[in-house]
């Protein structure tokens, strides 16, 4: 009978949650329809034509018992709507100490790389029991990134970082689909999830071809493509200083204020005239078109390293 | 407005008051009294307007339910058979389009709306006349450039249009296709202008607000949906067509825009179009259910403000479509609750069309069958809903099959069969003639068993985590889809039987008479046929609606009529 199968594997801790709540609104329903149906059933025998029933007074209405039937379920709907709003924050609420894996889209295949560099396509290896997290963006259309089994889903959107994470609570493989309609070979964009031991997941990153990791790739990037040019204390250039930039607040010269995070970075390396740092002169050419999505997303995995560090005084 | 004397005037029964002159057919009707396609093409007469509109979207329900018979054998099996993956991504978009946009939405108002809605408030014909002519040559316009894109070589962006896949990726016909919706839209429009003025001005003496049949208060709802939510559509889909024609930045980040932004507006229109597409299927609901139970309904103001309240409530939750395309967390949370609240009044309806039925003489006569599919299934698929506003249920099963059996629960087990049922129970007024009853009956059953067997399995396909729009799908699935193309197939007998013997009764059938469901309705107080201008002399209302009496009736066989 596996072939009748009524519910996907759940594999990860969002994965209870949701199907908590599927299983109480599902209750619910089935409650509905038999405060509905019965009636509906019982008064159609009852009532046919030509039986001998009662049909003396009859009633067409009463304040009462509209507004029961009005207010009970808006009560009953607002405590759904907390139930879920609560879950869906935390399946929406990044947590810290993640694994890192950046994922681009594009017609029609994942491309995903690990921190330590290992890159993938169609495929995402994880550890189980651990919390992994992901960035996400698009190099064309829109696509989203969708596991079953962890019941987590978060549309992947060109120009946009988006996130999704999961923590794994069973080993196996999962279907990975791409659920936003993305082209002709959107039902091929298709792949699958391993959830390993860790023993073996560190096995299986450190096999293959060995490559920098990605703050190292994007570390080179940073010297190659000309930013340490600019962006140094021995620079002939006003530009500011990257180091302990990361999420901090950033006073703009147009007298706002912004927060220096992945979207931030994003934009100011392919639209630097956006968002102009207070005090700075607007003289940085666009990136756009000559780095990669991978590119962009390792520099800013870079910038996020030395986001830690204290900046140098100059 | 002294309801309380006037009301226990109409309680003397309603079949005193009604023109009951059984088995008559007007020789002299709307039909007979003009002959020749001319007469057709310029007529002006909302009955003969209404039946241009019925031929016309029966036409696109026909080639739109061809592509969704084409993706049901296509989904028997988990690899391509049939089709490549292009056509199918054509395939379905043109069931969406043309199911949405070309039969959906016009499908009630246009056809038994413009039908019965002057006659239901005793006028003799709509307020626009010309204008209403011409509503129909803009459909039949947007319809042939919708047409023209099928013709050569359709469009494969999903109904939705989402970019920046339709502006700057797609290479098929999207600017003719959104131009065929853009020009429809205007159709819609004028209809919507035309109910809303014909409703405040064309009433019959003494046919008070609180007096009007709960059909007229629903189209009266589509009505200002169609107004205020349309022109949005239009904007959406002209910004479309300058990105993709002249390459301005306005949705494709590459362009320097926002490709979430053209979902807010998409759905700012489509989800309010949503109700336009239920509302007049409810409204139907209620006059099918008070006269095959021949009881007033219950909670009058209770259904007739819940009309009103979803078309107000509609317009401030189309961000539950986006609860996992990275909008704020906080804006899904308000969409969240508005979505839960908005099934509220829907939920009102239901309750007061179950009370409707107490104390009823109930007829199970083919349109009443219709009216008791109808509310299980909407029952389903709304609570269905409360799963897809429910933040973290949503965020699993958007954008699958859940989704897909969800709306089709609304969609077409609510207003196909709200439709079904009306044409059944107006066909009388329309053709002077009945259909046959237990071919009716026979259909309405296999109608809602073909439509469980098709959409229900969808339900479990969804939660298992079936994407929709899938060419090709893993063989775990196979199963449910194999069930699912089987009720497709029953769910076909049961439209095609209905077009079969409305064919045939159109000439042969059984001569009606006025009422021949002893309805309170102005529109059964005519002769059947009616004539050109509905009413020999203008009807006078003295009471509120649906002044049956359940006790008097209890006996009473429509059947035998």
């Amino acid at each position: 009978m596996d072939q009748f199968r009524l519910f996907p594997p759940q594999a990860s801790t969002t994965s209870h949650e949701v199907d908590a709540l599927f299983f109480a609104l599902t209750l619910i329903s089935l409650f509905f329809m038999a405060v509905i149906f019965l009636p509906i059933i019982f008064f159609s025998v009852k009532y046919r034509r030509g039986s001998s029933a009662d049909r003396s007074n009859p009633s067409s209405g009463s304040f009462w018992i509209e507004s029961g039937w009005t207010v009970g379920p808006m009560f009953l709907s607002l405590g759904l709507f907390a139930w879920s709003a609560l879950v869906y924050f935390r399946i929406e609420r990044r947590p810290a100490n993640a694994i890192e894996v950046q994922v681009v889209g594009k017609q029609w295949m994942w491309k995903l790389q690990h921190a330590e560099g290992k890159r993938e396509i169609n495929e995402l290896h994880v550890p189980v029991n651990t919390t992994v997290a992901m960035t996400m963006t698009s190099q064309d259309v829109i696509h989203s990134f969708f596991v079953p089994a962890f019941r987590v889903k978060q549309d992947v959107v060109p120009g946009r970082y988006t996130g999704i994470w999961f923590k794994a609570t069973r080993t196996g493989e999962y279907h990975l689909f791409c659920a936003q309609y993305c082209g002709t070979q959107h039902s091929q964009m298709v792949g699958r999830v391993v959830v390993m031991e860790p023993t073996a997941y560190e096995r299986w990153l450190k096999s293959g071809e060995l490559s920098e990791s990605v703050v190292l790739a994007g570390e080179r990037l940073f010297h190659d493509r000309g930013c340490s040019g600019c962006h140094s204390p021995n620079s002939q250039f006003h530009a500011p200083l990257l180091q302990g930039l990361y999420r901090k607040p950033l006073p703009l010269a147009d007298g706002t204020m912004a927060k220096a995070d992945d979207q931030y970075l994003r934009d100011s390396i392919l639209q630097p005239a956006k968002q102009i740092t207070a005090g700075y002169p607007n003289i940085m050419p666009s990136f756009a078109g000559h780095l990669s999505e991978e590119e962009i997303m390792q520099l800013i995995a870079y910038l996020k390293y030395i986001g830690d560090q204290a900046p140098p005084s100059p | 407005m002294n309801n309380a004397t006037s009301e226990a005037d109409s309680m003397k029964s309603a079949t005193e008051v009604i023109v009951d002159r059984p088995g008559e057919f007007a020789r002299e009707n709307y039909l007979s009294i003009h002959h020749g396609v001319k007469a057709w093409l310029l007529t002006k007469d909302h009955k003969r307007i209404g039946l241009l509109y019925l031929g016309t979207i029966l036409s696109f329900f026909v080639i739109a339910s061809v592509a969704a018979a084409l993706m049901r054998i296509e989904l028997l099996t988990p690899q391509p058979k049939l089709v490549t993956s292009e056509t199918y991504n054509k395939l379905f978009t043109i069931h969406g389009v043309l199911m949405v946009w070309f039969f959906l939405i016009p499908s009630i108002p246009t056809v038994l709306g413009n039908f019965v809605l002057p006659m239901m408030i005793g006028a003799r014909d709509v307020a626009f006349p010309k204008l209403n002519l011409m509503s129909w040559y803009i459909f039949v316009a947007g319809g042939a450039l919708a047409l023209w894109s099928l013709i050569h070589g359709g469009v494969d962006t999903g109904w939705t249009f989402y970019t920046p896949y339709s502006t700057t990726y797609a290479n098929t016909h999207v600017i003719s296709m959104a131009a065929g919706v853009f020009v429809a839209g205007f159709s819609t429009i004028v209809t919507g202008i035309n109910f809303i003025v014909t409703t405040h001005k064309m009433r019959a003496p003494g046919l008070t607000w609180f007096r009007l049949p709960l059909f007229v208060w629903s189209l009266y709802a589509t009505s200002l949906i169609m107004v205020l939510a349309t022109p949005v559509l239009a904007i959406t889909l002209a910004l479309i067509s300058v990105e993709r024609f002249w390459g301005v930045g306005i949705f494709d980040p590459k362009l320097g825009g926002d490709p979430v932004l053209f979902q807010h507006m998409f759905w700012f229109y489509s989800h309010p179009a949503v109700y336009i597409m239920i509302l007049p299927g409810m409204g139907v609901i209620s006059e099918l259910i008070t006269c095959f139970s021949r009881k007033q309904i219950y909670g009058y103001v209770w259904v007739g403000s819940a009309s009103m309240a979803i078309a107000i409530l509609g317009f401030l939750v189309w961000g539950h479509h986006m609860f996992v395309s990275s909008q704020s967390v906080y804006a899904g949370m308000v969409f969240s609750i508005l979505s839960f609240l908005v099934a509220v009044p829907s939920g009102i309806k239901v309750f007061n069309w179950t009370a409707t039925l107490r104390k009823g003489s109930i007829h199970f006569a083919t349109p009443m069958l219709y009216a008791l599919g109808f509310i299980g299934l909407f029952t389903i698929g709304g609570l269905t809903g409360l799963f897809l506003a429910a933040l973290a249920v949503d965020v699993h099963v958007h954008d699958t099959y859940f989704v897909i059996a969800h709306f089709h629960y609304i969609m077409v087990g609510g207003m196909v069969m709200a439709f079904m049922g009306g044409l059944h129970y107006w066909w009388p007024k329309i053709s002077g003639r009945l259909y046959p009853e237990f071919a009716g009956k026979l259909a309405a059953m296999i109608t809602f068993i073909g439509f469980n067997l098709t959409f229900f399995p969808q339900f479990i396909l969804g939660y298992l985590g079936q994407p929709r729009r899938y060419h090709i799908y893993p063989p775990e699935f196979q199963i449910y889809h194999v069930l699912s193309t089987a009720g497709a197939s029953i769910l076909g007998i049961g439209y095609l039987m209905p077009l079969i013997y409305f064919i045939w009764a159109w000439r042969h059938g059984r001569v009606a008479g006025p009422n021949p469901w002893r309805a309170t309705g102005l529109e059964w107080q005519t002769t059947s046929p009616p004539p050109e201008h509905n009413f020999e002399e203008t009807p006078i209302v003295t009471g509120p609606p649906y002044s049956y009496s359940p006790e008097k009736d209890a006996d009473l066989n429509l059947a035998s009529l």
